[in-house]
């Protein structure tokens, strides 16, 4: 009872000091022109009541994560509980499974409208690009928020190539990824010393200046008029609209299979193993024979190779591209979705593009409250599950015992 | 491996729901019309407009019987002026089977929808997109827009410069965007051709705190009035930094910056700014009635672009009607082959897209409202 | 010489612009390590704050202008300290032992909501700001080297910093915030509340962005919800800059990055401009990597 009586108190408490708080900007509105005060209420009132409950659900969620739940451990693998995680690694389970995801991707594009194929590769351009970041961040453990401008080098690789020598989707696609890379070497040169805040500044900074030159530069990018009319990608004859969108689906879904297996592929390297060792204490690390600076420039230059290739299907998928589209809000959506998903976890950074993309597009009908319940979810989010939604599982490397 | 393989699943099985949800019943018997622009974000004040003007024209039209015989549905799609969100918005739209479109509302964003509009056979009127290579590249044969596009509104401006006021030097500004940017080079071209020099070209970065710098460099200059190709923002902050320092010359805009907003937020600063805008029409019988038809329904003046685009919902509905078809083709060879009354005046479209008849005019800040000159 | 001396104070001018933001921005560096996003959002309200405030007294009351500004500026602090305690409250303090990526995460999140709570409390358009500061008469003959405002804006930020620098070298509560800034637990072992640490920092960075917001819309004439977002990062920059963590090193990095500005704009071209004060900050990171006043850290193995 008492308990109750404190609780009360203290959501008592949050919502006047929440409505003092907010009371210029939600009650009064003023309009200079014509003189008038407006006095919206209502709105305070509403403010107390929302924040009673919710500082009061608020609290106890906090209690919670700090003492547990009680019950239910958080690895429901040990219990003998059914889990999906467990089960779909049977083999029984497994390859029926495989089987049925793969027809349902293959046949995805027929089985809905085209427009949600669109929306789809959207969500996968960007389920690359998280992966690609995913190298820079989770496993080299450099905070890097000029992304965007490796994605812009993609883009207009093939957009210029275009441009001034008819060049074709197919070619700029490896030039692209090529560029990406040259590009992550170019700015990872100059900031080899730097660590941790400030590299990520620089970045930032490499990522602004990428981005005003192609703004200023006009005579040779044709500056903030953009490029028009890219052409999409043909399959030997010219594709109509959805049989060119169709495509580049599936080369979406080839791109993310292809940047899974080479991740996978890396963490069992030399050079993922150096990263791992890098972004736990980098002096140690270099006192165990690891040549940072390569380390360094191999993880930036992998890391952007995803986005020149990505930044050429955007201009293919477009088919317009101007500097507008690779600004340092870019950057930071792709940064959201690696840490919202889980730093480091190929799962987890999956679904943190699919949320990121779809979340703010099957949620039109909020219309200016989106924006809003994005930024609530991202700090809820931080706070509860501060490792990401699917935080990563590091490889145990057993010694002395057979592995299976 | 596992892990992934879980959240694919999950993923698949979550948007498929999305997807049932997502496919409603066709509507049979309607005619369909898509209304896309910015609206949410930043640019929302720019696009809004044109849905309220769409949506008072086709109630107008379906009070009288609809078009064709058939009743008419709007198809609202936001694009937030993104290329790449235009893409997408301009499938979607397609996707729902609409004859035509109403817009897009940013140049930027139009190109990048009209690629698909072509495929489909679909015109879009834009009532606000100048950009000019959209109708003269020829690039984009369904485009057409009841706006004039930013070389006629620059050769209006340079005339207006080297002609009224007379001046021999200019100083040229632009934000670095499509459109300011766009402006600004076609405005330079025209001022050589009639004899003024240009002493000074550069762009501003838009959002900045403080443009002392490049105000004290036009100063410095012997420029005899500054030309700013840009968005209201940047110029009341050029106008009330150029009062406080008393840099005394004429500052002459675009139609980014001849909207009501700016003489709200430069207040006295506005006065004397010249800016070109779309030609008065308020004189024009429809579009008295298209504004008080506005106030009576949303209680409020109408926003930018409201006129035009309540002039491009009704001559697409008129081309519909005359083709007496909602092939795309068709209603486009309507557009380009008949005049219609709106309150832009009696209009029709060139083979480019460019609408005939609309045209530009300079207006002047005086006692904190536009005067057309 | 006299284009100079223009250039010189526009750089002054835009450098303390800078300054009033990123003091705020480096305080809550120094103290929990965490590059608030949100701090620019801070400023923003800060502003909104001022015009609400003054503009419903100019309607409602017949005070005279310069009460009307005591008023609406000691609004804007109280109600931006108080929305940069809850903010950390809310946001920060349950994410003090998470990685510090989330943190950052937490932070961007922030500021999405504050600038979507203003556009929708209020409005997206932009709104006029009337200057409420009277003219210096003393100034007119030499208005096109500096204005009113913009002297107003360099004397507050000089007073400013020093204020920030006595308090944190020679008050208690000073000595408290350097030792929470070195070492947390050994602070709670002498018996500081660190808590109580971080939240009067966030109260007097908050103030000193609300402090700015109210003089940097002066200046400009007009806000709106999204003036922060941008003007965060500048100050950001400048804080690096400087050397994250050190009052001084806002200040000068403020005026290195004004000055570089204004000297790109005024002798080679504008639209560099922001070129310009990204590549001083690479170089001056390259040759300098904590800063210009950063202290340079001892590493351990």
């Amino acid at each position: 009872m008492n308990k109750i009586i404190q609780e009360i108190k203290k959501s008592v408490l949050s919502a006047l000091w929440l409505m003092i708080l907010t009371f210029p900007i939600m009650v009064i509105k003023v309009n200079s022109y014509e003189g008038v005060v407006l006095w919206r209420w209502k709105n305070l009132m509403w403010i107390g009541i929302g924040t009673f409950f919710l500082s009061w659900l608020w609290r106890f969620l906090l209690d919670r994560k700090e003492n547990g739940p009680g019950e239910s451990k958080p690895d429901a693998d040990r219990d003998g509980k059914f889990s999906l995680r467990k089960a779909l690694g049977e083999r029984k389970v497994k390859i029926p499974t495989l089987a049925v995801l793969a027809i349902l991707v293959l046949a995805f594009p027929f089985m809905v409208k085209f427009y949600q194929v669109g929306i789809m590769t959207s969500a996968l351009m960007f389920v690359i690009l998280g992966l690609g970041l995913n190298i820079v961040i989770g496993y080299g453990g450099l905070l890097h928020l000029g992304y965007a401008a490796f994605y812009a080098m993609g883009a207009y690789t093939y957009g210029l190539m275009y441009l001034y020598w008819g060049l074709p989707f197919w070619a700029a696609l490896p030039l692209g990824a090529v560029s990406g890379a040259v590009f992550g070497i170019v700015i990872g040169v100059p900031v080899l010393r730097l660590r941790g805040d400030y590299l990520a500044i620089v970045t930032l900074a490499f990522g602004e200046i990428s981005r005003l030159l192609l703004e200023n530069m006009s005579g040779f990018t044709k500056g903030p008029e953009g490029i028009a009319q890219i052409p999409r990608p043909g399959f030997f004859v010219k594709l109509s609209l959805q049989g060119a969108t169709t495509y580049l689906f599936y080369i979406c879904i080839v791109l993310v299979l292809f940047a899974i297996f080479v991740i996978r592929r890396l963490e069992d390297s030399r050079i993922g193993r150096a990263l791992e060792a890098m972004k736990e204490d980098d002096i140690a690390a270099q006192s165990m024979g690891i040549d940072l600076a390569k380390t360094k420039l191999i993880t930036f230059a992998l890391g952007a190779v995803w986005a020149g290739m990505v930044g050429v299907v955007l201009a293919a998928k477009t088919t317009y591209i101007n500097p507008g589209s690779f600004t340092l809000m870019e950057s930071v959506m792709i940064l959201v979705a690696v840490v919202l998903g889980g730093t480091g976890s190929i799962p987890g950074v999956i679904l943190g593009a699919f949320l990121v993309t779809l979340i703010p597009e099957y949620f039109r009908a909020l219309a200016d409250y989106r924006m809003l319940m994005f930024g609530v979810a991202l700090v809820v989010m931080s706070i509860f599950r501060p490792q990401g939604i699917i935080p990563r599982v590091r490889k145990r490397y057993l010694v002395g015992e057979d592995k299976s | 491996m596992k892990k992934i393989f879980t959240v694919l699943v999950l993923l698949l099985a979550v948007s498929t729901m999305f997807f049932v949800v997502g496919c409603k019943k066709e509507e049979k018997g309607t005619v369909k019309i898509a209304v896309v622009g910015p609206h949410t974000g930043d640019l929302a004040s720019y696009g809004i407009p044109t849905i309220k003007a769409a949506e008072l024209v086709v109630a107008d039209w379906n009070a009288n019987g609809g078009v064709l015989g058939r009743q008419i549905e709007l198809v609202i799609e936001d694009d937030v002026c993104k290329p790449e969100v235009a893409a997408n918005s301009a499938a979607k739209v397609v996707g729902e089977g609409v004859v035509a479109v109403i817009g897009h509302i940013c140049s930027g964003a139009t190109k990048s929808a009209m690629g698909i509009y072509n495929e489909a056979n679909i015109p879009a009127i834009s009532p606000s997109a100048t950009n000019p290579p959209l109708t003269q590249s020829g690039d984009y044969p369904n485009f057409f827009r009841t706006i004039a596009s930013d070389d006629a509104q620059a050769a209006t401006d340079a005339e207006f410069i080297a002609k009224t006021l007379g001046l021999k030097k200019v100083a040229v500004l632009h934000d670095k965007a499509d459109y300011g940017k766009g402006f600004a080079d076609f405005t330079v071209e025209a001022l050589k051709g009639l004899g003024v020099e240009t002493v000074l070209y550069e762009g501003i970065t838009a959002g900045a705190v403080d443009y002392s710098a490049i105000l004290t460099k036009i100063a410095n200059s012997d420029a005899e009035a500054i030309v700013f190709g840009g968005y209201h923002p940047e110029a009341s902050k050029l106008v009330q930094q150029m009062t406080q320092m008393g840099l005394d010359i004429p500052f002459v805009s675009d139609d980014g910056v001849k909207d009501d907003t700016f003489i709200k937020v430069a207040g006295e600063y506005a006065e004397g700014v010249y800016a070109s805008g779309p030609m008065d029409t308020s004189a024009n019988p429809m579009s008295q009635k298209a504004t008080a038809d506005h106030k009576a329904k949303y209680g409020e003046d109408p926003g930018a672009f409201f006129i035009n685009a309540y002039a491009a919902t009704i001559a697409l509905l008129n081309a519909i009607e005359k083709a007496d078809s909602t092939d795309g083709l068709e209603i486009m060879k309507a557009l380009r082959s008949n005049y219609v009354d709106t309150p832009l005046g009696s209009i029709s479209f060139d083979d480019k897209g460019d609408a005939i008849g609309v045209g530009f005019a300079v207006y002047q800040v005086q006692n904190g409202a536009y005067v057309e000159l | 010489m006299k284009y100079f001396l223009q250039l010189v104070l526009a750089g002054l001018t835009k450098g303390s612009i800078y300054a009033l933001i990123a003091l705020g921005y480096t305080m809550v560096y120094g103290i929990i390590k965490l590059i608030n996003f949100a701090h620019g959002e801070i400023y923003m309200i800060g502003a909104f704050t001022a015009l609400i405030v003054g503009g419903a007294l100019q309607i409602t009351t017949g005070l005279s202008p310069l009460t009307i500004l005591a008023i609406s500026l000691a609004a804007a602090i109280f109600f931006s300290s108080g929305y940069g305690v809850t903010m950390e409250k809310i946001a920060y303090k349950p994410l003090r032992n998470a990685p510090r990526l989330t943190a950052l995460i937490s932070a961007i999140g922030m500021s999405l909501i504050l600038q979507n709570y203003v556009l929708l409390a209020q409005t997206s358009d932009f709104l006029p700001f009337r200057s409420m500061i009277p003219n210096f008469p003393f100034l007119t003959p030499g208005k096109s080297l500096v204005t009113t405002t913009q002297l107003v804006i360099l004397i507050t930020t000089v007073v400013v910093m020093v204020i920030l620098t006595l308090l944190i070298k020679f008050t208690r509560t000073g000595k408290a915030m350097r030792a929470t800034s070195q070492d947390k637990v050994m602070a709670q072992l002498v018996g500081i509340d660190i808590n109580k640490v971080i939240t009067f920092t966030f109260a007097v960075g908050s103030a000193t962005a609300a402090i700015g917001g109210v003089l940097i819309a002066n200046h400009t004439g007009q806000i709106n919800f999204y003036i922060g977002f941008l003007a965060g990062i500048k100050a950001f920059v400048a804080a690096v800059l400087g050397g994250i963590g050190s009052i001084p090193g806002a200040v000068l990095g403020s005026l290195v990055l004004g000055m570089t500005e204004s000297f790109g704009a005024g002798y080679i071209s504008s639209a560099y401009e922001d070129v310009f004060a990204f590549i001083i900050l690479i170089l001056i990171l390259i040759f300098k990597p904590s800063g210009l006043l950063g202290r340079n850290e001892i590493e351990k193995v």
